[in-house]
């Protein structure tokens, strides 16, 4: 209980200084931030030859994005089908064959981190950081400079000035990873070291066990752990240095190092909440926005730890009686494995500190279903805007249920705007569902571990996990094979750039055009009617994609059990 | 909060209604930041943050690794080992064999009849070493961790495991329960009181050394 009052109140207390932290630093203005920062972001800017200070139309922001992540998946690609080859790999490990490579480098560029691999024993020092790391940071920052993007075009209800453009990508990117994402990384990095993350160049040591009965050889494998354990969980990467991630001693090893990532998960998601009603100006639709999402969090939450604290099925009367402790860690116990658990998939993280595929069917299902609405907080950056996505539906619906034409902040939402918007709507439940019922589809291909409903659950996860930029995994799937990798990086591209950059378009388009003045008939959007329209039809389209599937999935299960 | 980005072509109205913008996405910036960016990102921050945390923290960057009087590595406080023999306290069931380099849970589903069976063994196994019955078993003792590595176990399946150890070492009771207080971690305000089982059995080896160890049941796994 102690463990779970210091992580609620370290997020509750950081967030809001870094939040108004957040603002200042990507403001614009000249401040004092400027001449500090400017030691490294100068440098940058010269290097890479870019005008920091020339505005782009979105169009031109979303193909410098796409570019950008376009080069970086083909680097880490070649780092590690390469990284036999090259430098810092201690361990002697082979390169990955092409298709397992493929789907890591895309699965790390679009913040998602699913793993197909075991980190320890699959790649070098070399991949780890520089193919890894760059994108753990890049990813989550590129998140935030849209969301800040379009924060400036969509919602700054009195621009100082008309702006032609929506800002410029290389100047937020390098000012949320300079000022934000590096100063804390830093400084988990050195907590988790001090409370024992491994932060070390040194190849793995080969044990003999204590036990001389026992003849087996145990391995312990090092590196820079702990510089990217820190990274992994404030931006919502998830992907870690050891195949079973914050499970593992040596990436989570004391009560105070799980507050410390625990909270991590969720800090920059909920601090950005703060930064962009300060930097739009709207406080009373960001309240709105942060009580939908901490009712969704608490509901999650409260229905995981419940379930991780019944009896695992498979066990009774075999013992004690007890709760799940199946892949779970005594030292952190069901609540702060359920209370990661939900996190986790709330912010679209995907860190583990348990193994969600021994989770009792209840809590499975919840955490299929956190991802399935992705926007409880959501990835840094992302999550907001695919609450915006929501609010733009919910606009459009509440609009013509009082018989008004619709409209967001004053301008027309026309055909062109609502296509695009259902678009990045209705991909999800087709992606997930149509790749899913493809793989069970074919002999062979759906490779799951566990029999039954479970089974589906497993598949259903995966792409899930997936599309949701998510990340954990219903890990004994045997998800190292050309179908899965290949399958899975389509999920991933789709779930990553669609419901990304429509909202970026709809804000540019919308900027084009006339406000309209606010009357009396106005949708207030502020309104708490408002937002509980919203939170009702993100539930209402995500049960109509989903129920049917869930109910094949944990709710069969959950029935067969008994509870 | 102005966040109003200077735009150079919104000086009047004439050129607002035709923009020009010099910002282009080109390749070329694309690649050169993106080199720019790996190196300060993917080496210099993970070198930085290394060399700190080394210089800082010697023993936590390295693995926790315990020695014995010599000085040899005999493994890591943070990484549970494999016991067969009565003369040591046993930990949980491992799906990676207790080996850092190959870390895995069982992934087992509740709804999996081979966990059924698996957790079956385990517990057959310990009711019979332990001389209790199946349903005195503490439930931490049948259940295979996240990381296959945990090196804890809590108190009560310490102390079912006393008598055994301390006849197999032929000690009292007494200084057997004196060890495991030692070896209790997270008493503090955080966290719930475990026994690491290698630090635990590490202390037994030196202060009450046994010749020869025994097994009284075929190992599972």
């Amino acid at each position: 209980m102690n463990d779970m009052i210091a992580i609620y109140a370290v997020v509750a207390l950081l967030s809001v200084p870094l939040g108004i932290y957040i603002a200042f630093a990507l403001s614009t203005q000249t401040n004092r931030l400027d001449t500090l920062f400017g030691v490294i972001e100068k440098p940058i800017y010269r290097l890479a030859g870019v005008n920091s200070q020339h505005a782009m139309t979105w169009q031109v922001y979303a193909l410098a994005i796409l570019k950008l992540h376009v080069g970086l998946i083909l680097l880490a690609w070649l780092v590690f089908m390469c990284q036999g080859l090259l430098p810092l790999n201690p361990d002697g490990i082979p390169g990955m064959p092409w298709d397992t490579a493929l789907h890591t480098a895309v699965s790390f560029a679009t913040n998602t981190n699913q793993q197909h691999y075991s980190g320890q024993a699959q790649l070098s020092h070399l991949s780890q950081t520089f193919a890894i790391v760059t994108l753990q940071f890049l990813t989550p920052a590129t998140g935030l400079a849209v969301l800040v993007a379009i924060a400036r075009t969509l919602l700054v209800a009195k621009p100082a000035k008309v702006l032609n453009g929506v800002g410029n990508y290389y100047h937020d990117l390098t000012r949320t990873v300079v000022r934000v994402m590096l100063p804390l990384a830093a400084v988990v990095a050195l907590l988790l070291t001090w409370q024992g993350v491994p932060a070390s160049y040194q190849a793995a040591h080969q044990v003999e066990m204590l036990d001389p009965q026992v003849e087996e050889v145990q391995t312990i494998p090092l590196g820079p752990v702990a510089s990217m354990v820190a990274i992994k969980q404030l931006g919502t990467n998830g992907g870690g240095w050891y195949g079973p991630n914050s499970s593992v001693p040596l990436e989570n090893p004391t009560p105070l190092a799980n507050v410390i990532e625990t909270a991590s998960l969720t800090l920059i998601p909920v601090a950005l909440l703060i930064a962009i009603a300060l930097i739009s100006g709207r406080r009373r639709l960001m309240m709105g926005i942060g009580a939908v999402m901490i009712a969704f969090s608490l509901i999650s939450t409260s229905v995981v730890v419940y379930s991780e604290r019944m009896p695992n099925a498979a066990l009774i009367e075999l013992s004690q009686p007890g709760a799940n402790l199946e892949g779970k860690e005594l030292r952190f116990g069901t609540d702060l494995s359920a209370l990661w658990g939900s996190w986790t998939t709330q912010t679209s993280n995907g860190s583990v500190n348990a193994m969600h595929d021994s989770f009792n069917p209840m809590g499975g299902m919840m955490l299929l279903m956190d991802m399935f609405v992705n926007v409880t907080f959501g990835g840094v950056g992302v999550g907001l805007i695919g609450f915006f996505l929501y609010l733009m539906l919910a606009a459009f619906v509440g609009s013509l249920m009082v018989g008004r034409s619709p409209e967001l902040f004053g301008k027309p939402l026309e055909t062109r705007e609502m296509r695009w918007i259902s678009l990045a709507i209705l991909a999800q439940p087709l992606v997930i569902l149509g790749l899913s019922a493809l793989t069970v589809a074919m002999p062979n291909a759906a490779a799951n571990s566990n029999p039954g409903f479970h089974g589906l659950s497993q598949v259903l996860y995966e792409f899930t996990s997936a599309f949701a930029n998510n990340g954990s995994g219903f890990e004994g799937l045997g998800d190292d094979t050309t179908w899965w990798n290949i399958a899975c990086v389509v999920a991933l591209l789709i779930g990553r750039f669609l419901p990304m950059l429509v909202p970026l378009a709809v804000a540019g388009w919308l900027a084009a055009k006339r406000t309209a003045p606010a009357g009396r008939g106005t949708l207030p959007m502020d309104s708490p009617a408002f937002m509980g329209l919203t939170a009702g039809v993100i539930v209402i389209v995500n049960l109509l994609g989903f129920l049917p599937a869930l109910v094949l999935g944990p709710i069969a299960e959950s029935v067969v059990q008994g509870f | 909060m102005n966040i109003g980005i200077k735009d150079p072509t919104a000086i009047n109205e004439e050129e607002q209604q035709t923009p020009t913008f010099e910002a282009k996405a080109t390749w070329g910036s694309a690649l050169r930041f993106m080199v720019v960016m790996a190196v300060l990102l993917g080496l210099v921050y993970p070198l930085a943050t290394t060399t700190v945390g080394g210089w800082l923290f010697p023993e936590q960057s390295q693995g926790s690794l315990v020695r014995d009087a010599d000085g040899r590595v005999i493994g890591s406080s943070l990484v549970s080992q494999t016991f067969v023999s009565d003369e040591y306290f046993i930990g949980r069931p491992s799906a990676a064999g207790n080996d850092a380099g190959g870390v895995s849970g069982s992934n087992l589903a509740p709804s999996n009849e081979a966990l059924r069976e698996r957790a079956q063994a385990d517990a057959q196994a310990i009711a019979q070493r332990e001389g209790v019955s199946v349903d005195q078993i503490p439930v931490d003792l049948i259940t295979a961790s996240g990381s296959g590595v945990d090196p804890h176990i809590l108190l009560p399946a310490a102390e079912l495991q006393v008598a055994r150890v301390a006849q197999a070492r032929e000690i009292d009771e007494a200084s057997v329960t004196e060890l495991i207080d030692q070896a209790l971690e997270n008493t503090g305000w955080l966290g719930s009181p475990v026994v690491n089982v290698l630090r635990l059995n590490v202390s037994l080896d030196e202060r009450f050394p046994v010749a020869t160890t025994t097994s009284s049941v075929i190992p599972v796994e």
